[in-house]
């Protein structure tokens, strides 16, 4: 507040260097994004072009990425929504009828999400292919759903923990049951916390890596494995790689931008607010 | 799912009203925590590959032995402890610094700040394809151009210094995230108590070591477990940039069994190691626990 001029300059410097420094190979995709394939492997690196929009035009060249960008959609959002709509109830309870039993479930909860993915591959794998969902959006969707019900349930909670529970308890007395208190209660006071945390299960989903990769291939292929496809050691397709990555990463880039105070009380189970 | 009550019936039902709500979830995660987990102990106890059926019966102990005489599976948890320290150590540093800075006042903050924070949300094949691609290549890329400039020459980082590569890729990725945390942490210290270390004339290092760092103790502790349990599970980066190569220069645990399981399509093998990740993660995942029951008010 009392800072000299100087030292505010500085700061602005240092500040925007680091922003800029950061941000850099984003906005080196996105230049990268609207050059011709053969300026996008000049040299020395062309930071001055004649733009071009034919790469966004051609992002399909290599498959079907309309499909891919449909299951990204189907995946994450479905599983966002059905993880929602179990977390609810389960959070409400818990945070509006603790018992002495509540602690140590919800550190139950949180102890479910701490087991690496690539310790249970193999059996994931094995029943995948057992039941016919290796490669489809039900698979991963069931997946995504189990992987992200922690951080969901912990979110919800510490959110619903927030509202009176003098609330509850009126509009119980005034005959509502569980269903009618979540509707009526619940989502109005609650309903930017459930928003930020759907928001934040969206982008986990949809940048989630290890099971897209290793589970779809050409059906389910969500985009975070099949932009894989656009890697040629040549350089073939860099100028398209970087349209199709543009795109795809953002919509969660302004997802991101909206949910970042959430995602650390997600992040960290409420452990740093 | 319950209808009215009367006053009388709250008491009694108070216990019961919750289960409804609980079961489904309890389940499922029930569910999901166990079965694999059992099936994993189990296949790695068997003989058994995917695409050799005349291999069956059971192993004993013949898996973890083979895992553990494996000269691969050392340089394998060698690499995993090269990548997740390089990268914790990176992202505590930059995490500190630009939460400091950004704590700060100064033009556009809330813009630079979003600027910094974007990385994490950029997908992780996506990261690694932009920077092996567009900025690591040694003919085309942008680092090449400037080493060549500054008189080093282009750098193959992923024929050279494939792990450094890597290192470099995923500590931009985490950055943000150590940097939003700490940033968060920082928002909460007190600036009475800022103000008055000021007023004593503590200068820049002393504010550190004295009100700062204490102050961001117990957030980097929480930062540096949770982040474990994630770099721990990195595969995605590897995966694209160099296959776990050359050689086994960059194959991690977790790259290891994935080799084990989807390309030599040993399950029994797979799942040994499979059971020392689950393994490492729950060391780590225990810690991470405790601290979180004793700092989340329940």
């Amino acid at each position: 507040m009392k800072a000299s001029l100087a030292f505010r300059i500085w700061i602005s410097l240092l500040g925007w260097g680091a922003a800029l420094a950061m941000f850099f190979p984003v906005a080196w995709m996105v230049l990268t994004s609207f050059k011709t394939e053969i300026d996008a492997v000049a040299t020395p690196p062309l930071l001055f072009f004649h733009p071009t929009l034919q790469n966004y035009f051609q992002v399909n060249q290599l498959g079907d990425y309309a499909g891919a960008v449909w299951n990204s959609v189907v995946i994450s959002f479905g599983s966002t929504a059905i993880a929602i709509a179990l977390a609810m109830p389960a959070a409400y309870a818990m945070a509006f009828f603790p018992n002495r039993w509540t602690k140590d479930l919800l550190l139950w909860i949180l102890s479910t999400k701490m087991m690496p993915a690539v310790g249970v591959l193999m059996p994931i794998y094995l029943i995948c292919k057992s039941t016919g969902l290796l490669d489809t959006k039900t698979g991963l969707i069931a997946i995504m759903t189990l992987a992200n019900l922690p951080i969901i349930i912990w979110m919800l909670y510490t959110f619903f923990k927030e509202i009176p529970g003098d609330i509850i308890e009126a509009s119980r007395m005034d005959g509502a049951g569980a269903l009618a208190q979540i509707r009526v209660v619940l989502l109005p006071l609650a309903g930017p916390g459930i928003a930020s945390t759907g928001l934040l299960a969206v982008i986990l989903s949809w940048n989630e890596a290890f099971w897209s990769l290793n589970l779809t291939a050409v059906h389910a292929a969500p985009l975070t494995a099949f932009i894989v496809a656009f890697s040629s050691p040549q350089g073939l397709f860099w100028a398209k790689l970087s349209a199709a990555s543009t795109l795809a990463v953002a919509p969660i880039l302004v997802f991101g931008w909206m949910t970042q105070r959430q995602l650390v009380r997600g992040l960290t189970f409420g452990a740093v607010k | 799912m319950s209808g009215p009550q009367t006053p009388m019936a709250h008491r009694g039902t108070k216990l019961m009203r919750t289960w409804p709500l609980l079961t489904p979830v309890v389940f499922l995660l029930l569910v999901w925590s166990i079965v694999p987990l059992l099936m994993t102990l189990w296949f790695s106890f068997q003989r058994y590959n995917l695409v050799d059926p005349t291999i069956t019966g059971f192993a004993g102990f013949d898996n973890y032995k083979f895992l553990l005489e494996d000269p691969a599976m050392l340089a394998a948890i060698f690499n995993e402890v090269v990548l997740v320290g390089s990268v914790l150590a990176i992202t505590i540093v930059f995490g500190v610094a630009f939460a400091i800075l950004f704590d700060q006042e100064f033009w556009g903050r809330s813009i630079a700040r979003l600027f910094v924070i974007a990385p994490f949300f950029v997908m992780p094949t996506v990261s690694a394809l932009i920077w092996k691609n567009l900025l690591m290549n040694p003919v085309s890329g942008v680092f090449a151009w400037i080493t060549t400039k500054l008189g080093f020459g282009a750098i193959d980082w992923f024929t050279n210094y494939p792990m450094a590569g890597i290192v470099i890729i995923v500590a931009w990725q985490w950055i943000p995230f150590a940097t939003l945390i700490l940033l968060t942490a920082m928002q909460s210290l007190d600036r009475e108590q800022m103000e008055a270390a000021r007023m004593d004339a503590a200068r820049g290092p002393q504010l550190l070591r004295f009100v700062i760092m204490p102050h961001l103790a117990r957030p980097i502790s929480i930062l540096l477990m949770i982040e474990t349990i994630f770099l721990l599970a990195i595969f995605a980066e590897i995966f694209i940039t160099t296959s776990g190569g050359p050689g086994d220069a960059t194959t991690t645990l977790t790259y290891l069994i994935y080799l084990r399981a989807l390309v030599n399509f040993d399950v029994g093998g797979a799942s040994a190691g499979g059971v020392l990740a689950i393994i490492l993660a729950n060391i780590m995942a225990f810690f991470l626990v405790r601290t979180i029951a004793r700092n989340v008010n329940i």
